[in-house]
Formats: C-alpha cells, sequence, structure tokens
C-alpha cells in the first residue's frame, strides 16, 4: 500500500533494487568482512551470516544501500539477489539514509493508548521532520513510526538509535532525550 | 557496541504478597536488580545452576520426564505442551547420529507483550540455565537464541552472560565432565514480526527472509540447517531451572490442573500500575487489572480487554472475571496467546483501536499467503474508509465477510490473529462502527489513537 513511485522516467526501467538511493562507498572494510568470516564460521551454513553481515555493513555504510547489499553478498559469497531479497523483508534494515539520532516512534495499540499518536506529532514538529522523508536538512534527526518495542507496560515508548526510552508522556521527557542526543551524550547512528 | 543499560526498567514487578507460596517468583526472582545478570549474584542468592548440574546428573530422558511430569505448557501463545514437544525429537540409533538443535524464541513482538524482555534484562542466566538443561535432556549439539534486532542491548548483556557461563565451564566441550558438548550463539533479528513463528524464524536463523514453512515435516523433523530442531519460548525456557529444582510433581501443583505453573503477564494500556506481574495460570482477569494493576487510569470505566497480546480476540465486560489460563480463555472465545492484557476505557474508539491492530497486521504480513497479505490489506483500507467517514453500512458485512476467508487459510497463524480482533471487535462493539459511518464521527470522546502523520 506505501509502496514509494518509482522515480525513473526513462525508458528502460530500473532494477527494484537500483532504485534505492545509492550510498558513497562501495567496499566493506578489510575489518568489516574478516567479521563477517567469523560469523560465518559459526553456522553449519555460511548463508546464515545473511542477516548479521547486513547490520555490519548498515553500521559501515550508515544505512543498507544498494552498493551495500552488492559488498554483503561479496563478502558471504552469495548470490546478490538473495541478500536483496533479505535486506527489503526487514524493517531494521534503513534502504535510505537516516539522521545522526534515529527516533523510531512505537504508534502499536498499547503505546496509543498512552497518547504514542501525539508524542509522534511531538517528536515531528521538535525535529522538524517528516517520516519516510529522510533526515532533518542538518543530518542531525530522522523519525520514523514502527510496530512494537517491546515496552507497553510504560508507554509510549520511543528508540533513540539503539536506546530505549519509555513513559515519554510529557513533552519535558522527549527536550531532555533531544538535548542529551546534542550534547552527544548518546552515541550517534551507525557506531 | 552500545552500552549496557545501566538506569532501571520503569516497568513494575512486584506486588505485596510476591514470593511467598500463593504467589511464588519463579522467573521474576531478584526483577529490578541490574546486577542480577552476574553469574556470581545468580548462583549466590538465586540457586542458579543447581537445577543444571544436578540434571547433568541425570539421563537424558529423566529430564524430559521431569519436564512433562510438571506439565508446563508452551509461554509462546499456542500453549503446547513443552515436555511433549521436547520428546518428539529423534533420538540416535546405532546406524544413525542425528544433530540436533535448541531454538529459544526471543523474538517478542506481539503488541502487549513485554515478559520476556524483562527476563533477558535481570535474570538472562535463567535463561541460559534452561537452555542447558533442554540441550542436555534432548542432547543437542547448537543451542540458538534469536532475539529481536531492536533489543540490542540485551543482547549485548546475554552475550556476556553466556561468556561468564562458558569461562565457568557450563559451556563448551566436556560440559561438568559429562562427555557432551554444547555451546549457544545469540542470533540478532532485524524487525519482523513474523519471525515470532517458528519456522519463519528458522528462516531467519538461516539467513533467509522469515517467511513461515509449509508444514509438516514439523521443526522436530526438518529445522534449523535442515536437522532436527526444537523451538521454546524464552518464557518457556526460563521456567525449566525451577522446574528441575522443585521437581515436575511441585511444580504441576502451582496454578490449575490442566494449566500448571506461573507466567509473566504484562499489563497494558488504561491501568494505574501497568507492569509485569507472574502469577500462577487461572488467576483471575478482574484480580489482575484491578487489584494489581490498580483498574483504570482515566477514571472511567473499562469498556475492553485484550486478554492474550494483540492477536486475541476482545473480551468485554461480562468476561472480565474469566481466569487467565489457556483453556478458559479459549472457552470464552479468546485466546491466553503471550499473556499480555491490553486494557481500554470506556472512551476508546473501537473503530480507530481496530484499524490500529489491523494496520499492525497488514504491516507484519510477510506476503507469502494471498489471504493474509490481501485480506489484511484491504480490512486496513475498510476499516480506513470507515474511520474517515466514508464508510457505508454494507462495509461492515464486507468486514464480517473477509475474516472467514482469511482464518485458517493461511501457512502460519498470522492471518488469524488479524481476524482475532476484526471479528471481536464487529460483534461486540457494533453500535460505534455503525455510529461512525451514520454520524462520520468516533461514537466516544477519547483522544486519538492514530497519528496525523500518515501511515509508514
Amino acid at each position: 500500500m506505501n509502496h514509494p513511485q518509482p522515480p525513473e522516467t526513462s525508458n528502460e526501467p530500473l532494477a527494484p533494487g537500483q532504485r534505492l538511493p545509492e550510498s558513497e562507498r562501495n567496499e566493506l572494510s578489510p575489518e568489516a568482512v574478516a567479521e563477517i568470516h567469523t560469523i560465518m564460521a559459526k553456522y553449519p551454513d555460511k548463508l546464515a551470516a545473511t542477516l548479521p553481515a547486513l547490520h555490519i555493513a548498515q553500521r559501515e555504510f550508515g544505512f543498507v544501500s544498494l552498493s551495500a547489499m552488492r559488498a554483503v553478498a561479496k563478502a558471504i559469497g552469495i548470490p546478490e539477489g538473495h541478500v536483496f531479497g533479505v535486506a527489503t523483508f526487514y524493517t531494521m534494515y534503513q534502504k535510505a539514509p537516516v539522521g545522526k539520532y534515529h527516533f523510531s516512534v512505537c504508534t502499536n495499540i498499547s503505546c496509543a493508548l498512552r497518547g504514542a499518536a501525539q508524542l509522534l506529532e511531538k517528536v515531528c514538529e521538535k525535529t522538524g521532520v517528516t517520516p519516510g522523508e529522510g533526515p532533518s536538512p542538518d543530518g542531525m534527526w530522522s523519525v520514523e513510526e514502527v510496530e512494537c518495542l517491546a515496552g507497553c507496560g510504560m508507554s509510549p515508548c520511543i528508540q533513540v538509535n539503539h536506546d530505549v526510552y519509555d513513559e515519554l508522556v510529557d513533552e519535558q521527557k522527549l527536550i531532555e532525550v533531544m538535548e542529551a542526543c546534542k550534547r552527544g551524550d548518546y552515541r550517534p547512528w551507525a557506531t | 557496541m552500545a552500552a549496557m543499560r545501566t538506569k532501571p526498567d520503569p516497568h513494575i514487578y512486584t506486588f505485596p504478597g510476591f514470593g511467598s507460596e500463593t504467589f511464588p517468583n519463579l522467573m521474576l526472582r531478584g526483577a529490578g536488580d541490574l546486577n542480577n545478570w552476574h553469574l556470581k549474584v545468580y548462583e549466590q542468592q538465586h540457586e542458579g545452576y543447581v537445577a543444571m548440574k544436578a540434571a547433568l546428573k541425570m539421563a537424558p530422558v529423566a529430564v524430559t520426564d521431569e519436564v512433562k511430569a510438571s506439565g508446563i505448557r508452551g509461554r509462546g501463545g499456542a500453549g503446547f505442551p513443552a515436555g511433549l514437544k521436547w520428546s518428539f525429537m529423534p533420538k540416535d540409533t546405532p546406524e544413525r547420529k542425528v544433530t540436533r538443535y535448541l531454538v529459544c524464541n526471543g523474538d517478542e513482538g506481539e503488541p502487549g507483550t513485554f515478559k520476556d524482555r524483562v527476563i533477558l534484562e535481570y535474570n538472562p542466566h535463567q535463561l541460559i540455565e534452561g537452555m542447558i538443561i533442554g540441550g542436555w535432556a534432548m542432547q543437542c549439539a547448537m543451542g540458538y537464541i534469536y532475539i529481536r534486532g531492536e533489543f540490542l542491548w540485551l543482547i549485548e548483556k546475554l552475550e556476556a552472560a553466556i561468556q561468564q557461563a562458558r569461562d565457568a565451564g557450563y559451556l563448551g566441550k566436556n560440559i561438568l565432565g559429562t562427555g557432551w558438548d554444547y555451546d549457544l550463539l545469540v542470533y540478532r533479528g532485524a524487525g519482523a514480526y513474523i519471525c515470532g513463528e517458528e519456522t519463519a524464524l528458522l528462516n531467519s536463523l538461516e539467513g533467509r527472509r522469515g517467511e513461515p514453512r509449509v508444514k509438516p515435516p514439523f521443526p522436530a523433523a526438518k529445522g534449523a540447517f535442515g536437522q532436527p530442531t526444537t523451538v521454546n519460548n524464552v518464557e518457556t525456557l526460563a521456567a525449566v531451572p525451577p522446574i528441575m529444582r522443585m521437581g515436575g510433581a511441585e511444580y504441576a501443583k502451582i496454578g490449575t490442573p490442566k494449566n500448571t505453573g506461573t507466567r509473566i503477564f504484562g499489563v497494558s494500556g488504561h491501568v494505574k500500575r501497568p507492569g509485569v506481574y507472574e502469577l500462577p495460570l487461572g488467576t483471575p482477569m478482574d484480580f489482575v487489572v484491578n487489584d494489581l494493576a490498580g483498574g483504570s487510569s482515566t477514571g472511567k470505566k473499562i469498556k475492553a480487554i485484550i486478554p492474550g497480546g494483540a492477536s486475541a480476540p476482545m473480551f468485554d465486560e461480562k468476561d472480565f472475571d474469566c481466569p487467565l489460563d489457556f483453556d478458559t480463555v479459549k472457552a470464552r472465545g479468546s485466546m491466553a496467546g503471550s499473556g499480555g492484557l491490553i486494557v481500554m476505557d470506556e472512551d476508546t474508539c473501537m473503530v480507530q483501536a481496530t484499524l490500529r491492530l489491523i494496520r499492525f497486521y497488514a504491516h507484519e504480513s510477510c506476503g507469502q499467503c494471498t489471504p493474509c497479505r490481501e485480506g489484511c490489506n484491504w480490512m486496513e483500507m475498510i476499516l480506513y474508509r470507515i474511520e474517515h467517514g466514508e464508510g457505508r453500512m454494507a462495509d461492515l458485512d464486507l468486514l464480517a465477510s473477509l475474516t472467514p476467508r482469511i482464518s485458517m487459510r493461511t501457512l502460519c497463524p498470522l492471518g488469524d490473529a488479524a481476524c482475532g480482533p476484526m471479528d471481536s471487535a464487529l460483534q461486540k462493539f457494533r453500535h460505534e462502527f455503525e455510529h461512525h459511518i451514520t454520524h462520520k464521527t468516533c461514537y466516544t470522546t477519547g483522544s486519538r489513537l492514530l497519528s496525523k502523520m500518515g501511515a509508514h
């Protein structure tokens, strides 16, 4: 339902993967490749390294671009098509650039009952970002509406990069979290 | 790597009488204490690894029998007897040695459920101990713990805890002189609700898209990496050490005869003290919601409760006394599911609540089976139309006609799960849907449940 419109206008249609935004780099670092090879050795089948390798590629590239997927396929030695399929199936692989601080706001039922919809609007207002429209111009913030973060008991719940913050019922708490991000108290995205 | 979470989890865990004989604390023992994940603390204060050492001296089949005797039913949602599941694993024969795997399902994604997170946060060693006992009972070669990707800080904690267990000689080669080699690996998911379904989880573990498999073959015949596999929920495996410590027969005395033991219930939504409460199965729902969680937080009457995570059909007032065990909840037309209670007060607009739930299923459908992929999307679109004042009376019959075409017609229960809330909301709160269609506005006055920022 919510698939974005393909941007190409030429007579030669692009393959689905090629419609994805491109990243600046296209090679994994040797350390990352070594890390992927270590993971491959742990499992009976090297294919099992696909998900962990994509997490590593996301950390290196900032988001899972087409070249990140290609680099993963090359590092593991599996068909590119398999990696495209996996990367586009899972929502935690960002297929477009995100901000330095990526806000995942849960708006599912338990959080919604305690004001998640209003919280999401507040986050968008404070950061000046609309979900799905990329990061703010300064590259600082991005916002995503996500499904249950398993913080239902102290909802509404948001996740900033990889840290979870619960019970953000009042605006003050949100401002505190954002201030802490600006001070650099939390780890930026992809580190 | 991220720093491990150092601030306490704000969830509420305890209540007066918790830890007594009436309300034993088998899984939430030590919850709230952030140092509890250290091996030292677990061993010194919580009888850690006592059960494992005893189990490793027993014959594997005797361990399975003990779990069978406890009568524990799987805590992931379906409520299948865990001991029986363990006994399905093929044994070694003189001609054929089998590589078996034990997989722990920690892909907690059901809205309203947040129990596994608490076990991983405060009691990871109890899960590890349960995985070792289970691995011994089935003579597994490896144990995989699949954790949802969002729980990065818990994954780090669990990996650190596993390393402590490895250093203590509880994992690795020739564990405690038994000649048995076994180790644990943590696998990080990447954000897909469907991976909570066991065969989808196995596909994901193998590095594929999380699409459920055709059954049979069941995982006990052909599971992870083509080998016989048992998949158990975090909570089920965390319950194994207490079972071995107290003995299956003693554990079976907790709860009701066919629904034994304790279970972690998560209460969320419009209550004063939302949180996780470990209670014997069969505890009445109104006791959990009113006495423990403090009743309605808004001062308004409670209108509906979802008794087992978002997939369970809703209960209205007349079922609020329902004892929370697998059989009674099922007999009353819902399911005990994952034990997440979602409480809604009378100001909640049921059209919005249902739309929010169905949007979740439409988003999380893996897209493999047409009834679920198309059906959930259509239900979302029809509900969206009703919510935005463009509904027609015929839409209600249309919605009612869709659910039997999705339910039981898909490979996995995700389609059925979407039909639960849809059907029950239509049956029990039809007047709200009709009001929405005729008056083009909510029947209730509660705050908005859907954001204006649009769907993702």
